[in-house]
């Protein structure tokens, strides 16, 4: 679903990602740990477009969600990138889920609608802009790249709900404008309400378990394996901790150190991370 | 305020405006005024969006009695120069409260200029003025509260910030302060920024484009302006309005 080939970066000028390398299929949870500093949440905000974090070297491809484009329709954004892969040579992915896409020529909110997700670290506020107003534009503005029909009002207020008690999230805070005035936990609790309403291929959780008090990890934990865990889909979790791999039980786990993957393993990596830290495991 | 002979820019409440197009419209008739009694209540709105090669200077001179109070709402996007101007008295206990959204693009120059003179005590007045300028637009707010010797227990409060959209866009904001009592509250807040690149790309992580982003920071920056408008059709005739003019300078900027 995803293929980062030698991938490298500089923020301000500052080379950070150096060589980065990682393969992600459809239906495996993958989780990335690494010393801070180490380019965890850079890595994110390159594939996902972030202004700023240049891209020096190195490639992406990705399998988008399924695009229909209609003769003339409002869908035109990702044509680039799909008459590229229309060509002579195309590129599957290996478990044939469809046609990989060059996903450093879309602009951020076309990576958006082809179904990539970005947990934030560190989530915006947007003062003035309620939570609902704000979901259901983006919602309509992924449909509408991808050349699907708008969610109506009713229907969107009934996806919402749904998704919210899934995290368990109070409606009303819905109302309220995006992030302003939530608590560290509320505002991850919130993204996670996001994700379930954008219902994306591909999600990248950015310390997503930082603020979560321990009975909002468990729900939290339980909501991203209910949005996520499905054949057709994959996640990211970028994590310090284990507490998060407890619920959401990763397939591999990574270490990211200095700009690249120095070492991968099996879920018990991130028990023998946690109890011997970073220096011993990497030595080894 | 309506002089006979053309203004100049060292006049200072023209330093910014544009006198090339204020000439071709000059003399401007007469002010308006507007006149409250004793404990009179009045709200006026003034929505300016005449067509972009126009010219409008509007002056409004205002007197409120003692215990009267006046809420103005304006929307000031129409026009080559848009220049609507106050110059209001207040007397014991008057309240003047001034709710105004500035919104231009292309080569528009859009200006309020205020004179409120607390002429007697425990007067208030609140001035709320949000800019967004796109293109290579000009607004200009020059704000002049004034208050007398005697008019102890004076509270104003000029709340102005502005949004530019483009490089070429520019925004000047010049609260000025005349005060000769001493027991005076005067707060006045003065921001110029640009949207926030991190809610920007915050949103389109979300997968909003980048125009309909915009649209929704800008429309926030503004709401609230015409919260005050009591009628409600005249309100969403405000609101209608601002935003189809925010649209528009989106699209404009977006297409930059
Ligand atoms: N705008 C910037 N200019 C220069 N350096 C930057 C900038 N933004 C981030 N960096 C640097 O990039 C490096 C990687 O930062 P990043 O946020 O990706 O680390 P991280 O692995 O997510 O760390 P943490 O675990 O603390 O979240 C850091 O050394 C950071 O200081
Ligand atoms: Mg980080």
């Amino acid at each position: 679903m995803l293929q980062i080939n030698n991938l490298s970066n500089t923020v301000g000028d500052k080379p950070i990602l150096k060589g980065l390398s990682l393969s992600i299929n459809a239906g495996e949870v993958h989780a990335i740990m690494g010393p801070n500093g180490a380019g965890k949440s850079t890595l994110a905000y390159t594939l996902g477009g972030r202004p700023g974090y240049e891209v020096t070297g190195g490639e992406v491809r990705f399998a988008p969600l399924p695009f229909r484009g209609g003769a003339g329709g409002g869908a035109a954004p990702l044509d680039p990138a799909l008459h590229e892969t229309a060509s002579p040579t195309p590129n599957p992915s290996p478990e044939g889920e469809g046609d990989l896409i060059d996903l450093l020529s879309l602009a951020p909110h076309e990576r958006a609608a082809a179904g990539l997700f970005l947990g934030f670290q560190y989530p915006v506020e947007i003062p003035g802009v309620s939570n609902l107003q704000f979901l259901r534009e983006s919602l309509n503005s992924q449909r509408r790249v991808r050349g699907e029909e708008p969610l109506s009002g009713a229907e969107f207020i009934k996806l919402a709900k749904e998704k919210a008690a899934l995290l368990g999230l109070d409606m009303e805070m819905l109302k309220r404008p995006v992030n302003v005035g939530f608590s560290g936990g509320e505002k991850k609790r919130a993204e996670m309400v996001q994700m379930g309403i954008l219902d994306p291929k591909l999600a990248i959780l950015d310390e997503t378990d930082s603020g979560l008090d321990i009975d909002a990890l468990r729900v939290v934990g339980a909501g991203i394996n209910a949005i996520m865990r499905k054949p057709d889909k994959a996640v990211l979790l970028i994590t310090h901790y284990q507490r998060l791999l407890d619920y959401v039980k990763p397939d591999f786990v990574h270490v990211l150190s200095k700009g690249r993957i120095i070492k991968t393993g099996g879920p018990e990596l991130a028990l023998e991370l946690e109890r011997e830290g970073y220096a011993e495991v990497v030595a080894a | 305020m309506s002089a006979l002979a053309l203004p100049t820019r060292r006049a200072e409440d023209w330093r910014y405006s544009n006198i090339e197009a204020a000439a071709s419209v000059w003399p401007v008739p007469a002010p308006e005024r507007i006149v409250l009694g004793p404990g009179e209540q009045g709200a006026r709105a003034l929505l300016q969006d005449a067509a972009d090669d126009a010219v409008v200077v509007r002056d409004y001179v205002i007197t409120l009695a003692e215990g009267a109070r006046l809420d103005f709402h304006l929307l000031n996007s129409g026009g080559r120069l848009g220049r609507v101007t106050f110059d209001v008295r207040l007397e014991r206990g008057a309240h003047f409260g001034l709710h105004a959204a500035v919104i231009g693009g292309g080569e528009q120059t859009l200006e309020v200029v205020t004179t409120v003179t607390h002429a007697e005590p425990d007067a208030t007045s609140e001035q709320v003025v949000r800019t967004v300028l796109g293109g290579r637009a000009t607004g200009n707010y020059l704000g002049k509260i004034g208050v007398a010797k005697h008019a102890q227990g004076t509270d104003a409060s000029q709340s102005v910030k502005a949004m530019l959209l483009s490089r070429q866009a520019s925004a000047n904001a010049k609260p000025e302060l005349e005060i000769f009592a001493d027991d005076v509250k005067c707060a006045h807040g003065c921001a110029i920024g640009e949207l926030d690149k991190q809610a920007l790309f915050y949103m389109a992580a979300r997968g909003l484009d980048p125009q309909t982003a915009q649209t929704l920071l800008l429309r926030a920056f503004v709401a609230g302006v015409f919260d005050g408008i009591a009628d409600e059709a005249e309100r969403e005739r405000f609101e209608a309005a601002a935003l189809s003019k925010l649209e528009t300078l989106a699209k404009l900027e977006g297409l930059a």
